[in-house]
């Protein structure tokens, strides 16, 4: 019975979405209605839904970046608008990747990944040490030194992943991660996605319109007029 | 590294305005290290003046201006005679005008003023002077600008003087001033007495002992050591406050620059403080962001300024009717104190735009950009 338990430990639940509300313009523009989602450590989890259902808005609660008007949001068993410390979530709980890489064009690749290692106060060693193990992973080695006009949208893309990886999260919230990619790019980019966090242990909670690409994830989620239809496991 | 980076970056993004504002900032350092040293340069050879050979200066107690100061002539004699005093010299200052020079300072002075004994005489006997009451020495500049040279006459106020001697001083003022004998210049100026007496002790020490027989002996005098005097003469604070002044009017309008700079800095770049925040900048960390460009803009403009201030300072010193009264000698705490107060400026020109991006929400700057 006690090894059976230890080579199977329980799932634990690390995003926890419960009977969420939120709409803008006081209330005039309702996006999510009564949202329930749970997500446990390692999985993989995609939101699909035309645009506006309110994925954005849903990844956005998770990462604390807003609030809901009404229910909880929890990221490892602590409610986001009363974590102790918001900062801690985003420096090291949660990884985000956009749509738009969303990365500082000026500045290199290798600056633009060190950046969440200098709000985090990493030491610039194990920062430096951790952007080449994943520039490594990503295939961006021999493009460190690039500004990021330089890259091409698949390079700026696996660049954001890096990014959003380099405090090691064990959460990755990637809004539309692939939308801005033509198709062939796009499952490279994917591919590397789930690859990297199966390698790192990461919970992945993606929104895509892509079904081809959301139907490789544990879980495929349907949303639609602000709730979620979930059609089964993948 | 990267933070800096951040900061450097953004500031050569927009090279035009960034260089506007370190130039808005460099004048306005130039301005004020100039009015403040050219100021300050005058009030110490002014204050040159009267510690010629001397401590301590006896005038008129609540007096505006020295030149209103009048010690009647009686007390320099009796002063000379207390044994603690080496030599007294009485003062006279007056401002008097020539056809096209409407300012010279006039000295009305004895034969043994400390003035006339230590100047370089160019022409002339030192010998001769206050022989005779329409006898003048000409500092060197006063004679250049009044086309004078020795045994030549200058017409002078209301009277023409016969010109006996040519001198040359450190001192911009006594080298562009007239020496009359004390006698002749208070005929000339109706009073009986001097300005100032100039107290020279046989021993520093006895300077308190000194001021407390003058205060004791002469309700109506007071005397003050140099330094004292330097302190707390009201005219001397009033040009140091104006100099200040005008300096940091000068440094108001810099840093008005710089509140532009960084808010249109803040403005453009909305998203890109919504990035930082995503991955986790703190407020703090993006304020010191913002004000950390703006002491870079403040910085290299305060030092531009300083080098700017002082080739300007330079050339002023160059100007021949300017020769003497330009001091451009730097003094390390006016430096300092000019380049902290650009620095303040510009920290205080980033406060809004610092507090406007540490209110932007990340979450709104992502959605509607």
């Amino acid at each position: 019975m006690m090894n059976a338990m230890q080579q199977s430990p329980q799932p634990r639940t690390v995003l926890r979405a419960e009977n969420v509300w939120k709409s803008y313009d006081g209330g005039s523009i309702a996006v999510l209605k009564g949202i329930h989602l749970e997500a446990e450590a390692g999985e993989t989890v995609a939101l699909c839904g035309p645009s506006g259902c309110g994925k954005s808005t849903l990844l956005h609660l998770f990462g604390g970046l807003d609030e809901p008007d009404r229910g909880r949001i929890s990221v490892n068993s602590i409610e986001v608008n009363k974590h102790r410390d918001l900062l801690r979530l985003l420096r090291h709980e949660v990884g985000f990747v956009f749509q738009l890489h969303n990365l500082i064009p000026d500045l290199t690749l290798e600056e633009n990944c060190l950046i969440p290692t200098v709000a985090a106060g990493t030491s610039r060693t194990i920062a430096r040490e951790r952007l080449r193990e994943l520039a490594e992973f990503t295939g961006l080695t021999g493009r460190l030194g690039h500004r990021i006009q330089k890259l091409s949208g698949g390079e700026r893309q696996r660049t954001a992943l890096c990014r959003a990886l380099m405090n090691r999260p064990k959460i990755l919230l990637a809004d539309e991660p692939t939308g801005s990619l033509d198709e062939k790019t796009s499952a490279t980019v994917f591919e590397l996605l789930l690859h990297m966090a199966a390698s790192e242990g990461v919970t992945l909670l993606m929104a895509t319109h892509d079904h081809g690409l959301a139907e490789r994830c544990d879980r495929l989620l349907e949303m639609r007029d602000g709730r979620i239809h979930e059609p089964g496991l993948a | 590294m990267i933070f800096f980076r951040l900061i450097l970056t953004n500031l050569s993004r927009h090279r035009v305005r960034s260089f506007i504002s370190i130039a808005g900032i460099a004048f306005s350092v130039a301005a004020m290290l100039t009015v403040v040293t050219v100021l300050q340069g005058a009030i110490g050879m002014f204050s040159g003046i009267l510690s010629s050979d001397s401590e301590i200066i006896v005038f008129e107690r609540n007096v505006s201006d020295l030149f209103f100061s009048n010690v009647p002539g009686k007390v320099a004699e009796e002063i000379r005679a207390w044994p603690m005093v080496a030599h007294a010299d009485p003062v006279l200052f007056g401002i008097v005008s020539s056809a096209d020079h409407p300012i010279i300072t006039c000295f009305g002075v004895t034969s043994e003023d400390a003035r006339i004994r230590t100047a370089t005489w160019i022409a002339g006997n030192r010998g001769n002077f206050a022989l005779y009451d329409d006898d003048v020495v000409l500092g060197s500049r006063a004679a250049e600008f009044l086309n004078a040279t020795l045994d030549s006459h200058v017409p002078i106020g209301h009277g023409v003087f016969h010109v006996i001697g040519i001198l040359q001083t450190a001192n911009g003022f006594e080298d562009g001033g007239v020496f009359m004998p004390l006698s002749a210049a208070q005929s000339f100026f109706h009073k009986d007495g001097s300005s100032v007496i100039t107290i020279k002790l046989r021993r520093r020490e006895d300077a308190t002992a000194f001021k407390l027989q003058v205060k004791e002996k002469y309700a109506n005098l007071i005397g003050l050591e140099d330094a004292e005097f330097n302190r707390s003469y009201s005219q001397f604070r009033i040009l140091k406050a104006t100099a200040w002044a005008v300096g940091c009017c000068g440094l108001v309008l810099g840093g008005l620059g710089v509140a532009n700079t960084m808010i249109m800095s803040v403005f453009t770049r909305i998203r890109e403080i919504a990035i930082l925040r995503v991955n986790g900048f703190s407020n703090r960390q993006i304020a010191l962001m913002i004000f950390g460009e703006s002491a870079v803009v403040s910085l290299v403009g305060a030092v531009a300024g300083l080098l700017a201030g002082t080739a300007l300072l330079y050339s002023l010193k160059l100007v021949p009717a300017l020769d003497g009264y330009v001091d451009v000698s730097m003094r390390p705490p006016v430096m300092l104190i000019v380049i902290l107060l650009a620095l303040l400026t510009g920290v205080a020109g980033a406060l809004y735009p610092a507090i406007y991006a540490m209110r932007v929400r990340a979450v709104e700057a992502l959605r509607f950009e």
